[in-house]
């Protein structure tokens, strides 16, 4: 069974060792997605599968056949934009841009996982599962993306913008 | 180069056969097999894929929760039943790594996770006896501010790192383990030994034993229980310091508490000395702080780490204080 990658189908390798970073980047060519420290330590590399962000630097591709994997090139449609690409750029969100792929991707799963409610470690009340996603909410949990630029105030702003626009 | 198989397992019976010759590896969510592996750390000839085993969260017949090892830690954390009944759990598993690791890792894998001993990842470079037995250590008279001040040996201060497993430890977690000879239980408190002088060695699982399932008892309703972690920045580190507490009171007085900590030791650490310690006593600090001292007497801090003692002392007082005002809140 293929991997379905941004919407088309790849075979996926058959050395168990490839990862998910390298399958993408180097087999796929899609070098949207950065490897930055290749050990799970930075979030540069954060694809999402079936909508859920992971890491592709600790991710075996042989594990992921059959699975629906979006990567940076695959989060526009038809030309456009993804709301959170916009906002990255109007509000000065990168500076040498090499974690935005991570950023923008995890920004995705993670609206996802406060849409669904999943608890964060700043979440006051573990009963409620209408999370409000303030400063330290978004902060906590976009924890797992670096920002060497340190850009963070533009990131920050960026993803709460998009978030209020489209709401809860 | 060195050969990998790869193969999917369907059910448990499957993956006990594929790995029965003690070769393989089981591959949860690969954040830290992989890892290791790309280090050449590990340099398994057979991997088995394990995930799309049992991922089920569901009450027993006793009122707990049985957990399916290939669940993850996300999924665990989002758990109503969790959220509600087992809220050191909850707290455990969201104050470790990064939301993408939760939303890989395993609880089979998150048991089974290796130390993040900055010695034992050096291949290339340091010399290490749990990498390679009776090689040396060089984290004793090295880097050490990260390592363990209990139940280290002179082979080995490495730490076990995770949270999630600290939250099981106070609760009394049994974990639930097959292999081609068939199925048994062993309680968390014993899954993960102390090194001694291997500590190449760090559970007893056998060989191809195969974590199927953690089971949870029933929460004792009368308890208040929490997890707090004290680490370098404020998201997203290992613990220097982490404690899982749960208090029952009867007014003044503590009719018993369960203790575990992070960080400071090989493997999760249930503080039973301190429980013992809390008992009946009345829940005030000098009561907490005697407790704390009572586990920490055998503390052996190397010369970076000594401050681990005295941040462990004073975490586990604060826990107990907090746990205490909210019970009488």
């Amino acid at each position: 069974m293929p991997m379905i990658i941004n919407g088309g189908q790849a075979p996926v390798p058959t050395d168990a060792r490839v990862s998910l970073l390298d399958f993408v980047r180097e087999h796929l060519e899609l070098f949207g997605t950065k490897k930055g420290c290749n050990q799970g330590a930075c979030g540069a590399c954060t694809v999402l599968v079936d909508g859920e962000r992971v890491l592709s630097c600790l991710a075996l591709a042989v594990q992921y056949e059959g699975r629906e994997v979006t990567t940076i090139e695959g989060l526009g449609s038809g030309g456009a934009l993804h709301p959170l690409q916009q906002a990255f750029i109007d509000d000065d969100g990168f500076q040498c841009g090499y974690c935005t792929p991570g950023q923008i991707c995890s920004a995705v799963g993670m609206v996802e996982e406060v849409r669904r409610g999943v608890p964060s470690y700043v979440t006051d009340d573990l009963a409620d599962t209408e999370i409000e996603l303030s400063h330290d909410e978004l902060r906590e949990r976009m924890s797992g993306n670096l920002c060497r630029c340190g850009a963070y105030n533009g990131i920050v702003e960026a993803i709460a913008d998009v978030y209020a626009e489209q709401g809860a | 180069m060195i050969e990998l198989t790869y193969a999917r397992a369907s059910d448990v019976d499957d993956a006990v056969r594929r790995a029965a010759d003690g070769e393989g590896r089981y591959l949860g969510g690969g954040t830290n097999l992989v890892d290791l592996m790309r280090e050449t750390v590990e340099t398994p000839s057979a991997l088995v894929d394990v995930t799309g085993l049992s991922r089920e969260i569901a009450p027993t017949a006793s009122g707990g929760l049985m957990i399916g090892a290939a669940a993850r830690n996300t999924a665990v954390a989002e758990h109503e039943a969790v959220r509600s009944r087992y809220p050191m759990l909850a707290r455990a598993i969201v104050a470790g790594a990064s939301a993408q690791i939760r939303n890989m890792a395993t609880v089979g894998g998150n048991l089974l996770q290796r130390t993040r001993c900055t010695y034992f990842y050096d291949n290339d470079g340091s010399r290490c006896n749990k990498r390679v037995p009776g090689a040396g250590c060089d984290a004793i008279e090295g880097f050490n501010r990260i390592h363990a001040i209990l139940g280290t040996s002179p082979a080995c201060v490495a730490t076990h790192p995770s949270d999630m497993c600290v939250a099981l430890a106070a609760l009394d977690a049994v974990v639930h383990v097959r292999s081609v000879s068939g199925e048994r239980t062993v309680a968390l408190c014993d899954l993960h030994r102390l090194p001694e002088d291997r500590p190449d060695i760090e559970t007893v699982l056998e060989p191809g034993e195969l974590i199927t399932a953690v089971e949870l008892p029933a929460p004792n309703p009368a308890e208040r229980s929490t997890y707090r972690k004290v680490r370098d920045r404020s998201s997203y580190a290992f613990a220097l310091v982490s404690v899982a507490a749960a208090l029952e009171l009867d007014s003044d007085a503590i009719v018993g508490a369960r203790l575990a900590l992070g960080g400071v030791a090989p493997k999760p650490w249930r503080a039973r000395r301190a429980e013992e310690a809390l008992r009946g006593q009345p829940a005030v600090e000098a009561t907490f702080l005697n407790a704390a001292e009572a586990e920490l007497a055998d503390a052996r801090p190397l010369p970076g780490n000594a401050f681990k003692v005295e941040l462990a002392r004073r975490t586990i007082a604060a826990v107990l204080g907090q746990l205490t005002e909210e019970v009488r809140s």
